[in-house]
């Protein structure tokens, strides 16, 4: 894809201009170009799907979308080895602590993607008692791929806008997401019940 | 009919009968245990299939409305129980003569907190151990400072509780054991690639062998019914769609039959013929995502990619028509939303004649392979008795040897008009629940050859007022999703929303059957029956 | 056919005239040093590749082809990638272990490389018990498989250890049976004389029955032993997550990551190397035009060659079959694989006794 098509997303093009005003060493620049260019070409995806999506992320993998064209059909079943979680699906409250427990799981550097109505705001069930309204309430969301459930298309494209954002990031010299991240989980802390702190105790006198 | 009810009035002289498009009976909780017996066991009754329990709140009491069925004679009865207050609300549990009674109480005490007597594992199905209130209570507090969303781990509880009936009448609370301290439990999800979604399966093994299974449910609990009575009929269509997703067609069909049975619609003959091509291409793509997805569990991840193949050439029929390619919003009340596109008879010819070969493909590929006739044969073996008392429909049951099909027991839509075959095994195995799936694939195929031509001209909405408010009453419907017997309950209270909503999935008893079939095998057993089953955790969770 | 060996005995002599004799012997050991881990990565990164287009032309779809000209560089951003992941620290574990892991399962795919006979001349160490070193340094990595599923603290990694000790002990008596087979054949374990023995005809060809039999029981138990599908059961990935290594992160996890595609190339070697001839060229004894035309092609494109089609064939099986389950495999391995092994290694005998082969 050429780089004007790319110019779309304002809040890339802001990232962009922030690392060229600022300037780098050109040694650290060129390894973190080096850097970028591994991680922005690899992006392994977990397989977490809660519902309707995930079916759509399957189509994704398969013969007519063939998401291995860029390499990104290493889905791994294990977060520590995945680079991106794509929360396809409702999150519901009792799944809550388990998808913070996922990305916490993962190693860094990690995205997050959310896929779906149901992940960016709670779609069609945000009324209800028991669904998470946005799962950007419970951890850091890197892309929003909208749709009830997305495209193959607009998957690819969201995880090719993913990419890109890897593009434009820092390793050496200032990292520009880290401090976002953390003040998000500062922010958004595990609130620890005596119970299961005790469970935790218990657990590892085990 | 009136046979039925002689034979109650002798067991349960104050029994009321209340006429109506299923004969209903109230009966006293303290007589329902018994009655249930007699029902159950009687030779010419025969109602040993129960369908479903529907929690009720009728805002001064609680209760139960309990769909049976007999298996010989297809014939329904609805049991209407109700609990004395609604603080202490208590019934007495059936869970020791229908084995699906176990789930489906549970989910009645999460919804409503009606405590079922004598009921072995009296805890919370799809809601945290300590959420706060009864959603489905009338008098709930929706607001998210009562239940926050919280990030902390919930705590997963080796011991239950049983209110157990003494025989003084009182009712005392004990604790039972679910694993024993030194059990090695294995937690299989929700987070695991063989579980087709968000299940939780803790498993007790010794070395591979699995001791026990408990499974979580709840961690795609949408709570559609409840979002459901806040909604206008026609916007309660959507949430069917997303349910079984892969049943889209078939659960928004059901829902559709019930309001306009309620409303007393008739639907044009062209939209009923498309309908029901629609839910058996639905039930092609269903069953095909069930051969990819279930060979890859088995480790034959090619397999995935030769079925999604077709299933991509059905799914481009279904966007060229409904604009879609998964959540349909196809159906509407009194018809169809939209006419066939120009090309839809020609694609679903065009399929037909490639579906056949693709079938022999699969066969040389996967069926006829050694190991995969290793892995699935005597793997898992649910008797009749045990699929009919799990409530196991679908294909899953009719590889048991358990005719239920409902587009024949009780036909409904076009499939009067049409010939096909009831595909029924009798080994009850992984393998036959498989070559059951690729069968009902080839009779699917069949009746859509017989409609394609004949599909008659004319309108494809009825006529339906612009507001839709249902009657006072009480409906029940059920059609044969891709997964077995998908039901819906419409209480209306003469609203123009519904006072209670229902969905009854097939999927739910089939995952209530895991732990008794999975039980003395081997984890990848698991992995297998689970597979073979193929519930969608959505539509278990609702 | 060039004798690759000249050229190493002239760089001896080179170095010997100029620097002191454990000088020479620094120097070359950090040489054969380097070319061995050089291209231990690259092969490592093609085989990653090759599967991934492979696997991607079974399922009728493209593979990578956006990274680099028909995305041949796929591999490489994955090494960059994989390189600066973070470790991630685990509590309640044994931490050494849980390190000492993954380098025990790469070094003994390593060591494994030293043997292997990578051309006319080329190769590490020409030991008169060859074979046997390969055998015994190729199961060390189990301990490493072992340690890693027991030092996560972790029950699917436990699991998946268990299972793959099982599996590898098991079908470690299968490979080295049928490797004994061929040793019989050969009347030698040094690598050098079984390639050389095979001057006139490979010994697939050769032994006929027997060795047809100890090829497909090879090739049986040492896809077993790579832990590659349909015996993937140690890290099973719709069972266990993703087996042993489920807590390993980084590059830990690419070790291991790695050691599976080495391991892939090495089990294919040997085949190669016991069954096709190794580097030597194809022979057909007559056709004195056509022999002497194959000798053209450089020995070490033969090696490669003949290992690359033979995993070519190992990861065909994984992209075909599902998976066994823990006691078949077993049963597979005890009841059938092993009585037909120790069968099949009194009929060689018996044929190179009374000399029944070709």
């Amino acid at each position: 894809m050429p780089y004007g098509d790319w110019k779309d997303n304002e809040y890339i093009e802001h990232l962009v201009k922030e690392l060229r005003d600022n300037g780098t060493n050109v040694i650290v620049g060129t390894f973190d170009k080096l850097i970028n260019w591994g991680r922005s070409n690899s992006i392994w995806p977990l397989t977490f799907a809660t519902s309707c999506c995930g079916i759509e992320f399957i189509a994704l993998g398969a013969a007519r979308y063939d998401m291995a064209r860029f390499g990104w059909e290493v889905a791994r079943a294990s977060p520590r080895q995945a680079d991106f979680m794509m929360v396809a699906g409702t999150i519901v409250h009792r799944m809550a602590p388990v998808v913070r427990r996922l990305y916490d799981q993962l190693a860094e550097p990690k995205y997050v993607i959310a896929c779906g109505g149901c992940a960016v705001s709670g779609g069609p069930f945000k009324n209800s008692y028991h669904v998470v309204k946005g799962v950007g309430e419970i951890i850091p969301v890197d892309v929003y791929v909208p749709g009830c459930p997305p495209r193959p298309e607009a998957m690819i494209y969201g995880i090719m806008q993913l990419s890109r954002k890897i593009k434009v990031e820092k390793f050496f010299g200032g990292v520009n997401r880290q401090e976002k991240i953390n003040r998000f989980l500062n922010e958004h802390p595990i609130k620890e019940t005596p119970e299961a702190a005790q469970q935790q105790v218990m657990e590892e006198q085990h | 009919m009136a046979d039925i009810q002689e034979k109650i009035i002798k067991l349960v002289p104050d029994a009321v009968f209340e006429e109506g498009e299923v004969l209903t009976v109230c009966v006293a909780d303290k007589n329902w245990h018994e009655l249930a017996k007699h029902l159950k066991e009687d030779t010419e009754l025969n109602f040993d299939h129960l369908v479903a329990i529907v929690g009720m709140d009728w805002t001064d009491t609680l209760g139960t409305m309990n769909y049976l069925e007999s298996t010989k004679t297809g014939q329904m009865l609805c049991v209407k129980l109700q609990t004395a207050d609604r603080d202490n609300a208590m019934l007495h549990s059936v869970s020791d003569l229908w084995d699906v009674a176990n789930f489906y109480e549970r989910e009645v005490y999460d919804y409503l907190g009606i405590i079922f007597i004598n009921h072995p594992d009296m805890r919370r199905l799809f809601l945290r151990n300590d959420w706060v209130g009864y959603p489905l209570r009338k008098d709930y507090d929706a607001s998210p400072e009562t239940n926050p969303v919280r990030l902390d781990h919930e705590q997963s509880d080796d011991s239950t509780v049983c209110y157990r009936e003494q025989p003084d009448g009182t009712v005392k609370k004990e604790e039972v054991t679910v694993f024993e301290p030194n059990d090695f439990v294995v937690n299989i999800g929700p987070q695991h690639p063989a579980t087709h979604g968000v299940l939780r399966f803790r498993t007790a093994v010794d070395g591979e062998t699995i001791k026990k299974i408990d499974i979580y449910l709840g961690y795609i609990h949408r709570g559609i019914e409840k979002l459901s009575e806040s909604l206008g009929y026609p916007q309660t269509l959507h949430f069917t769609d997303r349910l079984d997703y892969l049943s889209a067609h078939q659960n928004r069909h059901c829902l559709c039959l019930c309001i306009e049975k309620a409303l007393g619609v008739e639907v044009p003959q062209r939209a009923q013929v498309v309908r029901v091509i629609m839910d058996e291409l639905m039930r092609i793509s269903s069953h095909l995502l069930f051969v990819g997805t279930f060979c890859m569990d088995l480790g034959a991840t090619t397999m995935l990619f030769y079925a999604m193949r077709e299933r991509e050439t059905i799914l481009n029929i279904f966007e060229k028509t409904c604009g879609a390619r998964m959540t349909f919003n196809y159906n509407c009340i009194g018809g169809v939303i939209a006419d066939l596109d120009k090309d839809f008879v020609h694609d679903v010819k065009a399929l037909l004649e490639i579906m056949p070969k693709a079938l022999k493909e699969y066969d040389t590929i996967f069926t006829g392979n050694v190991i995969a006739k290793n892995r699935m044969e005597g793997v898992g073996v649910l008797t009749r008795e045990d699929a009919i008392s799990y409530g196991v429909t679908g294909p899953a049951g009719r590889a048991s040897g358990w005719g239920c099909d409902v587009r024949k027991t009780h036909p409904y839509g076009a499939y009067a008009q049409v010939e096909f075959d009831e595909v029924v095994r009798t080994e009850g195995d992984s393998m036959a629940r498989f070559k059951v799936r690729m069968d009902e694939i080839r009779q699917s195929l069949r009746i859509i050859e017989q409609l394609i031509d004949r599909i008659p001209e004319g309108e494809i909405c009825a006529k339906v007022p612009k507001i839709i408010k249902l009657p006072e009453g009480h409906w029940f419907q059920q059609v044969e999703a891709s997964r077995g017997a998908f039901g819906v309950y419409i209480e209306s209270r003469g609203a123009n929303t519904p006072w209670r909503l229902k969905f009854n999935s097939p999927c739910m008893n089939m995952a209530g059957v895991v732990p008794h079939i999975a039980k003395g095998g081997k984890i990848a057993d698991l992995i297998t029956i689970g597979g073979t089953l193929d519930y969608v955790v959505p539509d278990i969770d609702r | 056919m060039y004798d690759l060996s000249k050229g190493a005995d002239w760089l001896n002599q080179w170095l010997l005239s100029w620097c002191a004799p454990w000088l020479t012997v620094v120097i070359e050991c950090l040489l054969v040093g380097v070319v061995l881990l050089l291209a231990y990565a690259v092969l490592a990164l093609f085989y990653i590749y090759f599967e991934r287009k492979v696997c991607a032309a079974f399922q009728c779809r493209l593979g990578p082809n956006r990274v680099g000209p028909f995305g041949v560089l796929q591999s490489v951003a994955d090494m960059f990638k994989i390189l600066i992941k973070e470790l991630i620290s685990l509590n309640h574990i044994d931490k050494f272990l849980f390190a000492l892991a993954p380098y025990l399962v790469i070094i003994a795919s390593m060591l494994c490389f030293a043997v292997l006979p990578w051309g006319n001349g080329i190769q590490v160490i020409d030991f008169n018990i060859g074979i046997f070193f390969l055998l015994a340094v190729s199961s060390i990595g189990v301990l490493g498989i072992l340690l890693a599923g027991w030092s996560s603290n972790n029950k699917f990694t436990l699991i998946g250890a268990l299972r793959s000790g099982a599996q590898m002990v098991s079908y470690e008596l299968s490979l080295g049976l049928s490797v004994i087979t061929m040793v019989v054949f050969a009347g030698s374990m040094s690598i050098t004389d079984i390639c050389m023995a095979q001057k006139d005809t490979w010994f697939i060809f050769a032994g006929h029955i027997p060795a047809v039999i100890a090829f497909l029981i090879y090739i049986i138990a040492g896809t077993a032993e790579t832990n590659r599908g349909p015996f993937d059961l140690p890290e099973a990935e719709s069972e266990l997550t993703a087996g042993y290594h489920t807590e390993y992160s980084g590059i830990h996890f690419g070790f291991f990551y790695l050691a599976e595609y080495l391991n892939l190339f090495i089990v294919a070697g040997v085949a190669s190397l016991l069954f096709f001839g190794g580097w030597m060229p194809l022979h057909i004894p007559g056709w004195d035009a056509f022999n002497h035309v194959m000798d053209f092609i450089p020995s070490t494109l033969w090696f490669i060659f003949k290992a690359v089609a033979l995993s070519f064939v190992i990861i065909w099986f994984k992209w075909t079959f599902p998976r066994l389950r823990i006691d078949q495999l077993l049963s597979l391995e005890w009841k059938y694989l092993l009585p037909i092994n120790l069968a099949n290694l009194v009929l060689m005998v018996i044929v190179v006794c009374y000399g029944l082969h070709f």
